[in-house]
């Protein structure tokens, strides 16, 4: 019950958070930024304190269904967008972040909540470690894929002289582009430690660290390509426009290997098996 | 009280009659107009406007014309075609206007109100002001900062050069460590070229058909020039070409660049292309990380800014409408304001005469005590007086209120002296001088 309300009162703060946010980039008044950053903060407080009562309540990470992982992503987005917002300054990305995030929120809301029992072999360390490292992973790809996309839409306006609404009040391409290097740099180290340590949780519970397992073969994937877009950048100087796309393509990839893997293919990492593992 | 605003500006008068008026030490002479109480006189390459308060409007607008025609030597009938003469709430909205940067040749330009501050000071320092034209000052000051700050007025540059650097920051960021070269000397390339300096630009190279004029502008920049056939080289490190030659071919094709990116680590590459006819290939703008913007392009930004700041003008003017109206408020006060004043002195000098007077009869009150009757008997005297000041203040802005000033002085036996302080008090300046 309480988890319900503290539920409700993160969304109504991230819903709070994208209307003054959205109304900040047509309007520029800074109170509306303020409004919005708080509300922010707020919706990330009463997350934490959601996921953390989550925790209490199970005794491991509240990832085991579909509804709280698309939550958790939300939150591992909001706190990657905290600290690329310390670095950057950028105010517009909160705009196209905090929706992002309340539609996540609002669609995890739709999804049921599972009543299956906690399995012991959920109740490890290594899986809170797995789904974490994992989940900041994949926030700062959100972050990249939305950095990039916002990027092109820059280079688009530039190109083709169309400098109205948007092209003021998106930050310059330069910034654009570190934003996406940054998280694409920082993610990397996230997914890898992510995948590595799922493969040490599945030898403690399964006894196997590798199964080929849908979503882990899609991780795998995922994993390779954005492998490749670093190399690229950083080996090869990829920036701009096609390093943007790439790194487009790369977390649609990874959104399908998320959610394909976790709803329509089968596998034990499909979330709606996870109740029926260790039966 | 009559606010009186007369000048000329760049839509009224040609230059030739305005620089006749301009002159450092007309404002000593126009306080000699003895129906003048406050002044000041405001000076700029697009306007010459005389800013008075005076009891007597009439009287004094054709002393101030009559001045400006012997200062200027301008005939009465000539100069009458030039001036506008703006009164009371109609001048203070111009003054507004004027310091808004609404009434400029370029709307939002922002010099203007820097000019405003700098006349405002030079009438204080020649203690020309009064309380009227202070008010009127601070309050322009405080519309002047809510216009910019409140609508777009003064975003977006709204020249070629200037134009030209906004679209490199949206594309670099910051300027600092970017290299630039100028291909063709040109005088609006040059001032381009300074411009991404200011912002921070660290490297101004030059190639020009003519190596002599290369270096000599080169030098000008603490920088070196390079040859035609070095283009090709330096467009692999330098981040901004401006070009303005007078070559009938494009001098940066397509070819050139092709393969460039790899070498250049896809850093963005940002041409700016002034000449006419062109000077860059316009399919080069088709190149990844390359941007090319030709004159025609940056014109048609220019004109587009121009167009988004008259659209914030109208923004800007519901703003002054509004302030308008509380200065008007304020306005309609002053009048009252000298008799509130003396009615409240003559009613807090009977409270303490009466005080005094009962001091010994009070002596064994503890302070307490004391302090609460001096306390009650201000209150009474206050709550007494209260009325009366509502009604002033309810008839303020009326015809009829002097009529009830008078009355009011005659039924409470106010000072005259307290009630013309003000009057008084600005002549006094004057004669200080």
């Amino acid at each position: 019950m309480l988890g319900h309300i503290l539920f409700k009162i993160a969304i109504f703060c991230y819903i709070l958070a994208s209307a003054s946010l959205i109304v900040y980039i047509i309007k520029q008044e800074n109170r509306l930024f303020k409004t919005g950053i708080l509300s922010l903060i707020s919706a990330f407080f009463f997350h934490t304190i959601f996921l953390m009562y989550g925790y209490y309540i199970l005794g491991t990470a509240p990832v085991l269904d579909f509804r709280s992982a698309l939550s958790f992503f939300s939150w591992s987005i909001m706190l990657v967008y905290f600290f690329i917002y310390l670095r950057f300054k950028s105010k517009i990305l909160g705009a196209f972040v905090a929706p992002f995030c309340s539609f996540l929120m609002i669609s995890s809301s739709f999804f049921p909540m599972s009543k299956a029992p906690v399995k012991p072999i959920f109740k490890t360390v290594w899986l809170t470690i797995h789904v974490l490292t994992t989940f900041l992973g994949n926030a700062l790809f959100a972050i990249a894929f939305i950095a990039s996309i916002l990027y092109l839409l820059q280079d688009h306006y530039i190109k083709h002289k169309k400098l109205s609404f948007l092209y003021k009040r998106l930050p310059s391409l330069t910034t654009l582009d570190n934003i996406n290097h940054y998280a694409l740099v920082y993610g990397f180290p996230f997914l890898s430690a992510g995948i590595i340590t799922g493969a040490i949780y599945a030898q403690i519970a399964f006894g196997r660290y590798w199964q080929w397992d849908p979503k882990e073969v899609w991780s795998l994937i995922t994993w390779l390509l954005y492998a490749a877009l670093i190399h690229e950048r950083i080996a090869v100087g990829w920036k701009g426009r096609k390093a943007a796309i790439m790194s487009v393509i790369c977390f649609l990839v990874l959104g399908f290997s998320f959610l394909g893997t976790s709803l329509w293919i089968k596998g034990y990492h499909n979330l709606k098996n996870l109740g029926t593992i260790g039966s | 009280m009559k606010i009186l605003n007369i000048g000329m500006n760049h839509k009224t008068a040609p230059v030739e009659i305005r620089e006749r008026l301009a002159s450092k030490e007309v404002l000593e002479d126009l306080v000699k107009i003895e129906s003048i109480k406050e002044a000041m006189y405001v000076l700029t390459c697009n306007r010459v406007e005389a800013i008075v308060i005076t009891e007597n409007e009439e009287e004094t607008k054709k002393a101030i014309i009559s001045f400006l025609c012997r200062l200027g030597d301008i005939s009465k009938e000539k100069i009458l075609n030039f001036i506008y003469v703006y009164r009371d709430l109609d001048a203070v909205k111009h003054v507004f206007k004027v310091a808004s940067s609404l009434d400029s040749m370029v709307i939002g330009e922002p010099q203007i109100l820097g000019q405003i501050k700098d006349s405002y000071r030079q009438a204080v320092e020649k203690r020309t002001t009064g309380p009227v034209i202070n008010a009127l000052m601070h309050r322009t000051f405080h519309v002047a900062k809510k216009v910019r700050t409140e609508t777009g007025i003064c975003e977006s540059a709204v020249s070629v050069s200037y134009a030209a650097v906004e679209l490199a920051k949206k594309i670099f960021e910051t300027l600092s460590d970017k290299k630039v070269l100028l291909v063709g000397a040109g005088e609006m390339s040059e001032l381009t070229a300074r411009h991404l300096v200011s912002q921070g630009a660290k490297e101004v190279l030059v190639a020009n058909r003519t190596f002599e004029k290369a270096i000599e502008l080169a030098s000008r920049f603490n920088s070196y020039a390079i040859s035609f056939d070095e283009i090709p080289i330096y467009l692999e490190e330098v981040d901004i070409v401006i070009t303005s030659t007078a070559s009938p071919s494009y001098i940066i094709t397509k070819d050139m660049l092709k393969g460039i990116e790899r070498k250049r680590r896809n850093r963005p590459l940002f041409f700016i292309d002034i000449a006419v006819p062109r000077d860059v290939d316009p399919d080069v703008n088709s190149l990844d990380n390359i941007y090319l913007y030709d004159i025609d392009d940056l014109k048609g930004v220019v004109q587009a800014n121009l167009e988004q700041r008259k659209k914030e003008a109208k923004k800007a003017e519901r703003i002054i409408e509004e302030e308008v109206i509380k200065f008007g408020k304020w306005l309609k006060q002053l009048d009252i304001v000298p008799t509130i004043i003396s009615l409240k002195n003559k009613a807090y000098s009977i409270v303490e005469k009466e005080m005094r007077r009962s001091q010994s009869k009070l002596k064994d009150l503890s302070p307490e005590q004391k302090k609460a009757i001096s306390i009650l008997c201000k209150s009474i005297a206050e709550k007494l007086i209260n009325d009366p000041i509502i009604f002033l203040k309810s008839k303020a802005g009326r015809p009829s209120l002097n009529t009830y000033l008078d009355f009011t002085k005659k039924l409470f036996k106010l000072d005259e002296q307290q009630g013309e302080e003000y009057n008084e008090d600005t002549r006094h300046k004057f004669n200080n001088r």
